[in-house]
């Protein structure tokens, strides 16, 4: 049972760099660190490849949360690229709150490679935080 | 890629920059209506952000997603054409347009009056705010540089222009608001007189600050009412069934 008293479990896209998210992911893998099957991966080739349009999607196509993954600041592999991704993410929030979805269900996380569990705690924080939120509200509308 | 493509290519970034209205005005200018259309335009508003194929395609999902979230599901559509304000590029929208009860225009104002007056059933719609003639500064900011007066006068003020960028719109500048190179009305705004003086100073031709400005004919300007140009040269001839 979630903390809104529901059965809802919530459904997370979670966008993710090709480098050190995907590697952190596999990492998590290899050493057996379980994180909530409520997130499902999409590989970007870099953060930097973040795009409202993709956001928004995901949200339209019924997730209930979404968040992206990229490697640390000052190590993303194509520079600057999840520092991009930073920025378009704080501007997708601000357009979440307009619509009235709200632009806590969004969030970007830094990880490197070795970060297995660091990597399953912002699955672990995510899967919690839209728990709480509820459903997407546009879901419930349908 | 060929030079004369190249230089096509170059050429077609003009630069009228515009901003989104935000999304509440534009849920209000849709109204009722149940199936919207918002039209982007592929030109000067895509390279300044504000209403190119991608910007269409946001504010088509957050339309949607907002009339969800509202309780009011409405059909949202997006297409982009490469030029909003010329007839052989909106004259492709004919059908969608019929079929939509609202168009969202993301092109500047010309582009809006192009639609109504190509589509005169059409209800259409601004999603953007025409802002200014200007350039990008750096990436992510836009600076006014023309203001379309219809007599320019860069050539006596060494190429900084003194209609678009002195507060005043002075010709014989600066003015006693001009301290430290900055402008009175904000301490960040260059006073754009000292830009000029610096200039003509660089390049020696000083002397074009003490020729004495008349007071501008602003005729040629919004004064005179709207504008229009007529080439006969490039006029369709009568034969050719125009």
């Amino acid at each position: 049972m979630s903390d809104n008293g529901s059965d809802f479990e919530p459904e997370i896209t979670a966008f993710m760099c090709i480098y050190c998210a995907y590697m952190a992911a596999d990492t998590a893998g290899a050493l057996r660190i379980p994180y909530p099957a409520n997130v499902k991966l999409v590989k970007l080739p870099c953060t930097g490849k973040t795009d409202t349009r993709y956001i928004l999607k995901a949200f339209e196509d019924g997730a209930d949360g979404v968040y992206v993954v990229g490697c640390s600041l000052g190590n993303c592999h194509h520079v600057r690229g999840n520092e991009r991704a930073y920025a378009r993410v704080q501007r997708t929030k601000k357009i979440l709150d307009d619509i009235g979805l709200g632009g806590e269900r969004l969030d970007m996380f830094f990880v490197s490679g070795g970060q297995g569990a660091t990597f399953a705690e912002a699955a672990e924080k995510m899967t919690e935080r839209i728990r709480k939120l509820g459903p997407n509200p546009t879901k419930v509308h349908k | 890629m060929s030079t004369c493509f190249l230089a096509y290519f170059l050429t077609e970034e003009r630069m009228i920059v515009g901003e989104q209205k935000p999304l509440e005005e534009i849920k209000e200018l849709i109204g009722d209506a149940e199936k919207v259309l918002v039209a982007g335009c592929g030109t000067c508003v895509a390279v300044c952000f504000a209403g190119g194929e991608r910007e269409a395609e946001i504010l088509a999902s957050v339309l949607r997603l907002a009339f969800q979230v509202d309780g009011n599901a409405k059909e949202v559509e997006e297409v982009t054409v490469q030029r909003q304000c010329e007839w052989e590029y909106v004259d492709p929208l004919a059908e969608q347009i019929a079929e939509s009860d609202v168009v969202v225009s993301l092109a500047c104002g010309i582009g809006v009056q192009t639609l109504v007056e190509r589509f005169p059933d059409a209800w259409v719609v601004p999603g953007l705010n025409t802002t200014f003639l200007g350039m990008p500064q750096e990436q992510g900011t836009w600076v006014e540089r023309c203001q379309a007066c219809g007599n320019c006068i860069l050539g006596l003020t060494g190429g900084i222009c003194p209609i678009a960028r002195c507060s005043k719109q002075l010709l014989n500048g600066p003015c006693g608001g001009s301290q430290d190179g900055k402008c009175e009305i904000d301490s960040e705004l260059d006073c754009v007189w000292q830009l000029i003086y610096d200039r003509l100073s660089r390049m020696g031709k000083l002397d074009l600050m003490l020729k004495f400005q008349p007071a501008k004919d602003w005729s040629s300007s919004r004064d005179g009412g709207p504008r229009k140009i007529v080439r006969e040269d490039l006029l369709m001839l009568q034969e050719e069934g125009y």
